[in-house]
């Protein structure tokens, strides 16, 4: 056989490369930074990881309305896609990176935790993140996946040698490890079943494919359940958002949650909408129990950081219903995109709270440490409040909004009893993100909030975006929808 | 076909549902049926007598660690090479300059290895 | 010729003795090995449906089996570096003994 070169085009992977260079490109300089100037090297690291996440930002804005692909092989098909979906997605992850810097700098900085490597690992991390949604080919969702996990692993366990940090990260390790064997697995099923692993073309061999298909598409979406922590498949996430420092299960709780959730789509909706009337009801049921699930559990939970990992257990619930009703609804995919991007911004706001009153690393993250917060600092305990209703739904937040895209959908979908649990669930919701309101305004107490400007900033950022997206979703569900539609274009176009 | 394929992979899903029963089961009897340590005491290393003392933690040396995984990167850095150089003439230019790239990086890798003095023994 | 399914059994077999490990074991070192497996398994799987599959002029089977061994080579570098940092400080890699993390 011929060889023939890919047609590339580098302009496309731009973003991503970037982020991945410039991680490397400060590993580098690192080497040259003598030892007096290592104090000033740590004080300037987040600015210059920064400075690459704008350029890569820059660039990817430049994409949006650009449909094409690069790494394109002799067969037509692109390895790499860069689409409306892709654009949005990198967004988030590019905003999750640099909210995350903003938040953490001196949370790092007060807990003796400033390593350089922190931000160099998380820019390998949102490089993967961002392949993930770029990926059309089975092969690079794997890689991707690993890109974003493996820097990961290593980011919760940053606070070593404290024992909750190193076992989370090990926890972690081993779960993240196990769950990309069955993703694996199931995507050397489909490429036996199909005898191919990019995407248009598993979609049109996926028909023939029999039950070694099935197979594979089942072990596929095991291994994202994992990911994105969706029941049963959850029982890391306590446990590694609780031990892992908070400025990295701040970045995790969203990152690696939208990561899973990008390829998850992608493949679900480009390469298997064949076998859609299988796993429409499976992702169904999946996203009941992880409503129930998380939502149940979240409400004993007496640390934030727990009471926060089992409240984005079921914020994967929530996703998980738009993407079960993607295939009988034109809206799923727009309103699961809508839902990541308000999400981002109500759960960062929220984890930058917990950083501001945590005081050394995992201490003052009970519920207790909570109490009188609006006395102490009223500006924060009114934008946690506000960020915890953004989470229960309640107008006029970006989480309604979200929330309010998401049952619309299930509804167009038929998916009735889907909605009415995650009606119920949200109800429940409430009472344990209420009770953090009612901590901080109605009780007593004390103990110091470290709140720097660049968090204050943050948080307020974060409490105008929700609130913009709560009171006009319109136009920003029109971006997601248009962001959304390509993926389907795809579909109808083979 | 269809049906060879499911009829295939029979023994398969037979093999699974051992493996995870036996995973489910094991661990569920030594639960029930072992016997039950009660207090701390118990399970220190003297039951009776003094209690133990002396630094838990020791030092370990992470060279053998270091040099392993230097190992394993070079190894799979092989891995990567022999398909190229098996299909070096097949892929032409296009071959040699993505692997150039790749070796770039590998080389960056490995010049930040030495600098930070990962090589030296003691 | 030996049939296709023969593999897919080895490879199937090897996954489940590498799940069982995963499941059963308690020692760390021993649930990283039982990842391992699952991986080469999934390795045996590409390879075979590569050389029985429908294009066998297209390596991609063969070509993805070197991607699995490399990400399942950076998986074990930092998966033992966890190991043995957390053996430095506690002295075990018993799964079970990490248990700190509880409400």
């Amino acid at each position: 056989m011929e060889f023939q070169v890919p047609t590339i085009n580098i302009l496309l992977i731009a973003p991503a490369a970037i982020v991945a260079g410039w991680g490397v490109l400060l590993m580098l300089i690192e080497l040259f930074i003598s030892d007096e100037a290592q104090e000033q090297w740590r004080q300037i690291v987040p600015g210059l990881a920064l400075v690459g996440l704008a350029l890569a930002f820059i660039q990817t804005v430049g994409l949006w309305g650009y449909d094409g692909g690069t790494f394109i092989l002799a067969d037509g098909h692109p390895m790499i896609v860069v689409d409306n979906f892709a654009t949005f997605l990198n967004i988030i992850f590019l905003l999750t990176g640099a909210l995350t810097i903003f938040i953490s700098v001196d949370f790092l900085r007060r807990t003796g935790l400033e390593r350089p490597e922190f931000y160099m690992l998380m820019l390998f991390s949102i490089s993967g993140m961002m392949l993930m949604g770029m990926a059309n080919d089975l092969i690079l969702v794997f890689l991707a996946l690993e890109l974003l996990s493996i820097p990961l692993y290593i980011m919760s366990g940053l606070a070593w040698p404290r024992t909750d940090s190193e076992e989370s990260a090990m926890k972690y390790f081993l779960l993240g490890a196990f769950s990309s064997g069955f993703l694996v697995y199931g995507i050397a099923l489909t490429y036996g079943a199909t005898g191919t692993t990019q995407l248009p073309g598993v979609m049109a061999g996926i028909a023939n494919g029999g039950s070694l298909a099935l197979a594979g598409a089942a072990l596929l979406l095991v291994g994202f359940a994992f990911k994105v922590a969706a029941v049963p498949f959850h029982m890391w996430t306590p446990d590694v958002y609780q031990g892992a420092p908070t400025a990295v299960t701040a970045f995790m709780s969203v990152g690696a949650k939208v990561g899973g959730f990008a390829a998850m789509l992608r493949i679900l909706i480009i390469a298997l909408p064949g076998l859609g009337d299988v796993w429409a009801p499976a992702l169904a049921v999946l996203s009941a129990l992880t409503l129930i699930v998380g939502n149940v559990v979240a409400l004993v939970q007496p640390n934030i950081k727990r009471m926060l990992a089992y409240s984005s257990i079921a914020h994967a619930g929530y996703i998980l219903i738009a993407v079960a009703s993607a295939p009988a609804s034109p809206d799923g995919v727009s309103a699961a995109l809508f839902y990541m991007f308000a999400y981002l911004f109500s759960n960062m706001g929220a984890f930058a709270v917990v950083i501001a009153i945590e005081r050394k690393t995992n201490e003052g993250v009970m519920l207790d440490d909570y109490k009188g917060l609006a006395k102490r600092h009223l500006g924060l305990a009114l934008a946690m409040a506000f960020f915890m209703l953004s989470l229960t739904g309640v107008p006029p937040t970006g989480g309604f909004s979200g929330k309010f895209f998401v049952f619309k959908a299930a509804i167009e979908a038929n998916l009735i009893w889907l909605t009415i649990v995650g009606v119920i669930t949200s109800a429940i919701s409430g009472y344990y993100y209420l009770r953090v309101v009612y901590t901080m305004f109605m009780q007593d107490g004390d103990g110091e909030v470290a709140a720097p400007e660049a968090l204050k900033w943050t948080v307020g950022f974060a409490v105008l975006v929700t609130a913009v997206l709560g009171f006009i979703p319109g136009p920003w569900f029109d971006i997601a929808r248009q962001a959304a539609l390509q993926g389907m274009q795809m579909v109808a176009g083979g | 076909m269809d049906n060879q394929i499911l009829i295939d992979y029979l023994p398969i899903a037979v093999l699974l549902g051992i493996s995870i029963f036996f995973a489910v089961l094991l661990p569920v009897l030594s639960l029930t049926l072992g016997p039950k340590q009660g207090a701390k005491r118990n399970l220190a290393p003297y039951e009776s007598g003094m209690t133990a003392i002396g630094e838990a933690q020791r030092r370990l040396p992470v060279k053998f660690y270091r040099i392993a995984v230097l190992f394993i990167l070079f190894d799979v850095d092989i891995i990567l090479l022999v398909p190229w150089a098996v299909t070096f003439r097949k892929l032409g230019l296009y071959g040699l300059y993505a692997m150039l790239i790749f070796m770039v990086i590998f080389i960056l890798g490995d010049a930040w290895v030495w600098k930070k003095g990962v090589l030296e023994w003691d | 010729m030996i049939p296709l399914s023969w593999y897919l059994l080895v490879a199937a077999a090897l996954f489940s003795i590498g799940l069982y490990g995963v499941l059963a074991r308690r020692n760390a070192v021993a649930i990283l090995m039982g990842v391992e497996l699952m991986l080469n398994a999934v390795n045996i799987n590409l390879v075979a449906f590569w050389r029985y599959g429908r294009f066998p002029e297209q390596p991609v089977g063969l070509a993805w089996a070197v991607f699995v061994l490399t990400v399942a080579a950076a998986e074990a570098a930092v998966g033992l570096a966890l190991i043995i940092s957390i053996y430095r400080h506690r002295d075990s890699v018993v799964a079970e003994e990490m248990d700190t993390l509880k409400n």
